[in-house]
């Protein structure tokens, strides 16, 4: 018989495969018989720009002073079709978020620091407030497979429309929005009954293919009589060939948003599972436009886990035009701040992971419809913080580009850039770091 | 611009009529936008449409618009106050996204007529294919022949009135739409049910036939009527084999 208290024991052993939060999502599946839906964007680690590092200057390239040499950061976006074409001081725009996913003082404030620093908002699944409208000196009108709230008077408003093909956290995907965010108001926006589960379409109802869409274009500029600049976005899927397709649609700009992009409600499974990482669609996206003569004639904003200026001048470097921030500006109105913890407590969450945004009880006032949470977001305040947040985005961006000789942000390239990883010099194809080895350069992606 | 004064058989001596051979849909188009509320210029003849795509795309102003032969996709593409005449068949998209005024296609139309409409009466002599009303949104629409496969596909608001027959998968996720269909229905889409056909509906019938002048000419009693059995409206691990 084996003496039991002697014999020496392993330790208690958490299995990789089966973590802990795997196993907690086993046990809720198996309660309930439904998938997960939350918010926010992938949370898994992916290859991103983390893994990319700038050279900066050296005896062969000089710098810029810091402080008192120019390094512009206006852009103009929508120079190839559109009579109006967007000018923005900063090359960092806010992403669609649709009311109705967002409380109206969100919203507001969105516009409010966006406008204060120059930069476009846009609308989102649910169509076009006038509080949003007015609120935001630039902005851009979603086109949705939903339609919901479309309308050709709010064409005419708009800045500029984005027809919007695919989401990074959900490559076709359509949207979801449960009844306790339904409200009448939202309800009368969409036309539909007040309170239901509300699923938006993942098509677009009356184009299906690259031939329709450029019909479809068509038909917009026609609408609004050739003034307004086009977009598409795309989720990152295969953005080589989405890219290509859009500007044979004619965009003026393309937007690609890689997976770890937000979405406001999405099934988990969809979200760490479907799509490519922001950092591998950029040059896929650069490249089809380079291929095309297009690079800069039709514009690409980027987007995607963009959180600090260091990502802003890496997606620039690349090749992109812009970038649009989605999540990181919701955490500069207030989004999971810590000043909540214990209603996030409460929640079952904690401060900076909560992500049941669907569910509408936001205890900081922003993915929300209750009146009551919604009036703890000031709207002026919060949009204060966002134009300080969009500032230090541009501040550090700059920094960036002066470091590395470059009058205007515009002029960061590739050439600036190495990779930490094999992973991400074979994604954003530069070298890895310390080698002139590009992994794949010789072959195609 | 190739806008000249025509008097022709069915328009007055005051039509306009626009070419199409001979400028393009812009030009058209941007005339019909620049018309101010009080316009004079109240027809409209386009000819030589040769399935051009967005003709009279985005009106709103309250002209006739008589359009001789076929047209490509979106024609009269959200549609406010216009009446637009297509003395043909009409391309994908007919009257998408209509607010308000009328399109009536002679012939037949293509898929997603009447796509996501808001308002306004879409009437089509012929048949109309695949996606007929899809996503519709409080629009009427009339079809005097059969409907394709998944029309009033997530259809909101509005009626559609078929007087033929409807193909496969009607109604596939509606919410409030009704639909009425007079011959068969090849199959019904998920969580789309036949529904009694009360006074209420009748009567509401009898409007929708009243706006297109057909009201006499065919028995209310031959209809049926369709709309949403509403059990999609809430998520439901019941509901898992629908979705
Ligand atoms: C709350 C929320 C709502 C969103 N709603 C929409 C929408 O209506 N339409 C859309 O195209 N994208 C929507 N998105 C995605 C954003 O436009 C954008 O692609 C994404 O947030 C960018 O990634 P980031 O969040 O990492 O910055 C939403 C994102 C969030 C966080």
């Amino acid at each position: 018989m084996n003496d039991l208290t002697n014999t020496p024991r392993t330790l208690p052993r958490v299995s990789a495969t089966f973590d802990e939060y795997t196993l907690s999502e086993i046990r809720r599946a198996a309660a309930t018989g439904i998938y997960d839906i939350r918010g926010a964007g992938a949370k898994r680690k992916v290859p991103h720009f983390d893994d990319l590092l700038f050279l900066g200057a050296s005896i062969s390239r000089y710098p810029l002073e810091g402080y008192r040499e120019k390094c512009s950061t206006e852009i103009v976006l929508g120079t190839r079709f559109a009579k109006k074409p967007i000018e923005l001081k900063i090359p960092i725009t806010i992403a669609g978020m649709s009311f109705g996913s967002l409380s109206a003082n969100a919203k507001e404030a969105l516009g409010r620091g966006a406008s204060a620093m120059g930069t476009s908002t846009t609308t989102g699944d649910g169509g076009m407030t006038q509080e949003e409208r007015g609120h935001s000196k630039t902005l851009v009108y979603q086109y949705l497979p939903s339609r919901y709230g479309m309308n050709p008077d709010d064409l005419r408003k708009a800045d500029a429309i984005e027809v919007v093909v695919g989401q990074g956290a959900k490559p076709g995907g359509g949207g979801m929005l449960l009844g306790q965010k339904i409200t009448e108001r939202v309800a009368r926006m969409r036309t539909l009954p007040a309170g239901i589960d509300q699923r938006s379409a993942c098509r677009h109802p009356d184009w299906t293919g690259p031939d329709d869409l450029e019909i479809k274009i068509e038909e917009l500029r026609e609408i609004t009589d050739w003034e307004k600049p086009i977009y598409v976005k795309v989720g990152a899927a295969r953005p080589y060939y989405d890219t290509a397709l859009a500007v044979k649609s004619g965009a003026d700009v393309v937007v690609v948003d890689g997976m770890q992009g937000g979405t406001a409600a999405t099934q988990e499974v969809f979200i760490e599972n479907v799509g490519i990482p922001t950092l591998a669609a950029v040059r896929q996206a650069v490249k089809a436009l380079q291929d095309l003569g297009m690079h800069r004639k039709v514009q690409l904003i980027v987007s995607g886990g963009i959180r600090n200026g260091a990502d802003v001048a890496k997606a620039l470097a690349l090749g992109a035009d812009a970038v649009a921030i989605g999540t990181a500006a919701l955490v500069a109105l207030g989004d999971n701040d810590p000043h909540w913890q214990g209603e996030y407590e409460k929640l079952g969450t904690t401060a900076g992971a909560y992500d049941d945004w669907h569910e509408g009880r936001d205890p900081a006032g922003i993915t929300t419809q209750d009146p009551a949470l919604m009036a703890r977001l000031d709207p002026v305040a919060a949009g204060r913080r966002l134009a300080n947040y969009l500032a230090v985005l541009t501040l550090e961006t700059q920094t960036i580009a002066r470091a590395c000789g470059k009058s205007h942000v515009h002029n960061l390239e590739p050439e600036d850039l190495v990779a930490l990883t094999i992973e991400a010099a074979a994604m954003a194809n530069v070298p890895l770091a310390g080698t002139d080895w590009i992994p794949g350069r010789n072959g195609n992606f | 611009m190739s806008l000249q004064m025509r008097s022709t058989a069915s328009a007055d001596a005051g039509a306009r009529v626009f070419d199409l051979s001979a400028a393009p849909v812009r030009e058209l188009n941007a005339a019909l936008h620049a018309l101010p509320p009080d316009t004079n210029a109240t027809l409209w003849r386009v000819i030589n449409p040769r399935g051009l795509h967005a003709i009279a795309a985005g009106v709103d102003a309250p002209v006739t618009i008589e359009v001789e032969g076929n047209v490509g996709y979106y024609c009269g593409g959200m549609n406010k106050q216009a009446s637009v005449i297509v003395e043909g068949n009409a391309g994908v998209g007919v009257a998408e996204n209509m607010m308000s005024g009328l399109v009536h296609v002679k012939g037949d139309a293509s898929q997603a007529a009447g796509a996501t409409g808001c308002g306004g009466l879409l009437v089509i002599d012929g048949n109309a294919s695949a996606r007929c009303g899809i996503s519709m949104k409080g629009i009427d629409i009339v079809v005097k022949g059969s409907v394709g496969h998944m029309s009033a596909f997530m259809a909101q608001a509005g009626a559609l009135v078929v007087l033929g027959d409807a193909g496969d998968a009607l109604g596939d996720s509606l919410y409030e739409a009704k639909l009425f269909v007079r011959g068969s229905v090849a199959s019904l889409g998920a969580d789309c049910i036949e529904k009694e056909m009360r006074e209420e509906h009748k009567a509401l019938l009898a409007e929708k036939l009243t706006a297109v002048g057909i009201l006499g000419e065919v028995d209310i009693g031959e209809f049926r009527r369709y709309g949403s059995a509403r059990t999609l409206y809430h998520f439901h691990v019941d509901n898992v084999s629908s979705y």
